[in-house]
């Protein structure tokens, strides 16, 4: 296991941040800690690298207690932006870090060219853009090739080319057997990368699954005429997982069963427009279940 | 490599790239050049009438002379030096919390007392090379100064170069670890700054003129880190402020006191500034 948290908890005064959150992240996997604004991402991922004190509950990385001596000489973190000294250049601020690491200067080359910054390397980095001050504190992440990476929002302030860039990355990092611990609110941005995720809002850990379980198996949407008789036949073959939207039919069932409702549709002497196998995207399935949240509050 | 030289290492890179750092540093030689060699020497071309009323031509000269090199190089410590050394430390620590660096560098590896360690290694090394490099340049000026005059160039003797290198260490280290430790307190590097300058200008100064009317205050103006300074400066062979020599420079406490005193201050910031370093960083 490369990251474990039982009841991990963070309060601010009144203000739980994190409220017992108990996440498993195994070696290997890149995982997407998903959640809303303030939902505790950061805090979270803080308590992990041992830079705030949890309230109660634990975190252990890599089998040690997080934030104790050593451990994150294994672990390459970005949190919450870069913080890098502005009078030096790019390429001076990681010489910095890989001394703190007790590595040499040697792959200080490499991760520049890797996050594209080899020849803006000798330029302050006050002097750098948005996208370029980020690019700098992933470069700090891979610094020493730890084995695991932890990245809050690595893709804020990068442009589109830059977002496709660190998907890249982040796919050879898999690849090449790293764990990635990656926070996001873009679900577009996770779904495609990470094996499993963690749903968080207001603190606590709403649901952990892998990509495909949270979507579920999709559905079926359906224009049809007249739309009441669609409902009716619908309902009596999906049951009440049947709603109307845009006035099209979504029906929460096996896509394989589109043939077997157009036939039933047919037959209750429904014209039918449109019929299409829908996939949930990371997007509906959060704000289900965030809806969820709310309306249990 | 232990986690302590690594971090050394680490520091020392980016103090010694820092503009601020050099800045410091050359305001406190321009210092003291202009109080230790210009004016006494310009006071002394003048007849002892210039600035100094009254000074005596001869103590003039033989302050701009090399034997009196240890005495110059730290009679400007206890308080403008001070007030300098503390504004490093304070900006050292201050600054890192708003650029994030803190927080970068204790995802690096080592602890947080290992990074600490490595900073206060790294601020000792530039205590060292402050007080060196004044003794070098100030021991440049006064050999000018005295083939210039025709004077023997007398070196000061080696328990006296001693006594004024290690006094200067002392005092500037302590305050260096009290700008250290208010700037991790603060996390804010102009409030740590204005607060170190209050203190170290203004403040003691005060209660050290006040004490003079109230009894009871004199005991604890006198193991003041201000008052420790100072009296080591003095016992260095500096001339008190109060028969005509630099401000900051008193005769408070004898030499072994004001030793032990500094001593205990430079151990209590440094504890101090270790705990407030193991609070959350954001
Ligand atoms: N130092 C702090 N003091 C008080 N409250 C805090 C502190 N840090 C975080 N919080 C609160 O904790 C909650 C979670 O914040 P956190 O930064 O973890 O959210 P996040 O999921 O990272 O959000 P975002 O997507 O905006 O980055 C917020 O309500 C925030 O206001
Ligand atoms: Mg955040």
């Amino acid at each position: 296991m490369a990251v474990r948290t039982e009841g991990l908890t963070k309060r601010y005064g009144e203000q739980v941040a994190v409220d017992s959150v108990s996440l498993t992240v195994r070696k290997g996997e890149v995982y997407g800690f998903l959640g809303p604004n303030g939902a505790g991402k950061t805090t979270t991922l803080r308590m992990i690298l041992g830079l705030i004190r949890p309230s109660g509950g634990s975190a252990t990385v890599l089998g040690r207690p997080a934030g104790g001596a050593g451990v994150n000489r294994q672990v390459g973190a970005l949190v919450e932006g870069p913080g890098f000294y502005p009078y030096l250049s790019g390429r001076d601020n990681l010489r910095v870090l890989a001394r703190y690491r007790g590595i040499g200067d040697g792959d200080v080359g490499r991760v520049l060219a890797r996050v594209g910054l080899a020849e803006r390397a000798s330029d302050a980095f006050k002097a750098y853009s948005l996208g370029m001050k980020q690019r700098l504190g992933v470069a700090a992440a891979l610094l020493g090739d730890p084995g695991l990476l932890v990245l809050d929002e690595p893709t804020n302030g990068l442009d589109p080319a830059g977002v496709g860039d660190m998907r890249r990355l982040l796919t050879e990092l898999a690849a090449a057997g790293h764990t990635v611990l990656l926070s996001s609110h873009m679900l577009s941005e996770v779904q495609e990368t990470c094996d499993r995720v963690g749903v968080i809002n207001r603190g606590r850990l709403v649901v952990e699954a892998t990509v495909g379980e949270l979507r579920g198996s999709g559905g079926l949407r359906v224009r049809a005429d007249p739309l009441s008789t669609a409902l009716d036949v619908s309902r009596r073959l999906a049951g009440d997982d049947v709603t109307v939207n845009d006035g099209a039919l979504l029906l929460r069932v096996d896509p394989g069963r589109a043939a077997e409702v157009t036939r039933a549709l047919v037959a209750a002497d429904v014209d039918v427009h449109e019929m299409r196998p829908v996939e949930r995207s990371l997007e509906e399935v959060f704000f289900e279940m965030t809806a969820d949240e709310e309306a249990a509050r | 490599m232990t986690a302590l030289t690594a971090s050394t290492r680490a520091e020392v890179l980016r103090l010694r790239r820092w503009p601020a750092l050099w800045t410091l540093g050359g305001v406190w030689l321009l210092l003291n050049i202009t109080f230790g060699y210009v004016f006494p020497y310009l006071s002394y071309r003048n007849g002892g009438g210039f600035a100094n009323e009254g000074a005596d031509p001869r103590q003039l000269l033989a302050d701009v002379m090399p034997e009196s090199v240890p005495v110059a190089v730290v009679q400007g410590m206890p308080m403008f030096g001070g007030a300098i050394l503390f504004a490093l430390g304070a900006l050292t620590a201050g600054s890192g919390y708003g650029w994030g660096t803190w927080k970068t560098a204790f995802t690096q590896g080592p602890g947080r007392s290992a990074v600490l360690g490595g900073t206060l290694a790294a601020l000792g090394g530039v205590v060292v090379a402050v007080v060196l490099g004044t003794f070098a340049i100030d021991l440049g000026i006064a050999a000018s100064l005295a083939s210039v005059e025709g004077q023997g160039i007398a070196l000061p003797a080696a328990g006296d170069v001693a006594r004024g290198l290690g006094g200067g260490v002392l005092i500037l280290a302590l305050w260096t670890a009290a700008g250290l430790a208010v700037g991790t307190l603060t996390r804010n590097p102009a409030l740590a700054v204005a607060l170190g300058l209050v203190w170290t200008l203004a403040v003691e100064n005060l209660l050290r003129a006040v004490s003079s009317l109230l009894d009871w205050l004199g005991p604890v103006t006198d193991v003041l880190p201000g008052t420790a300074a100072g009296s080591i400066a003095s016992a260095v062979g500096g001339n008190p402020v109060s028969e005509g020599g630099s401000p900051g420079v008193v005769d408070n406490l004898g030499g072994g006191a004001a030793v032990t005193v500094a001593l205990c201050y430079l151990a209590v910031l440094v504890v101090v500034t270790g705990v407030l370093a193991r609070r959350d960083v954001a």
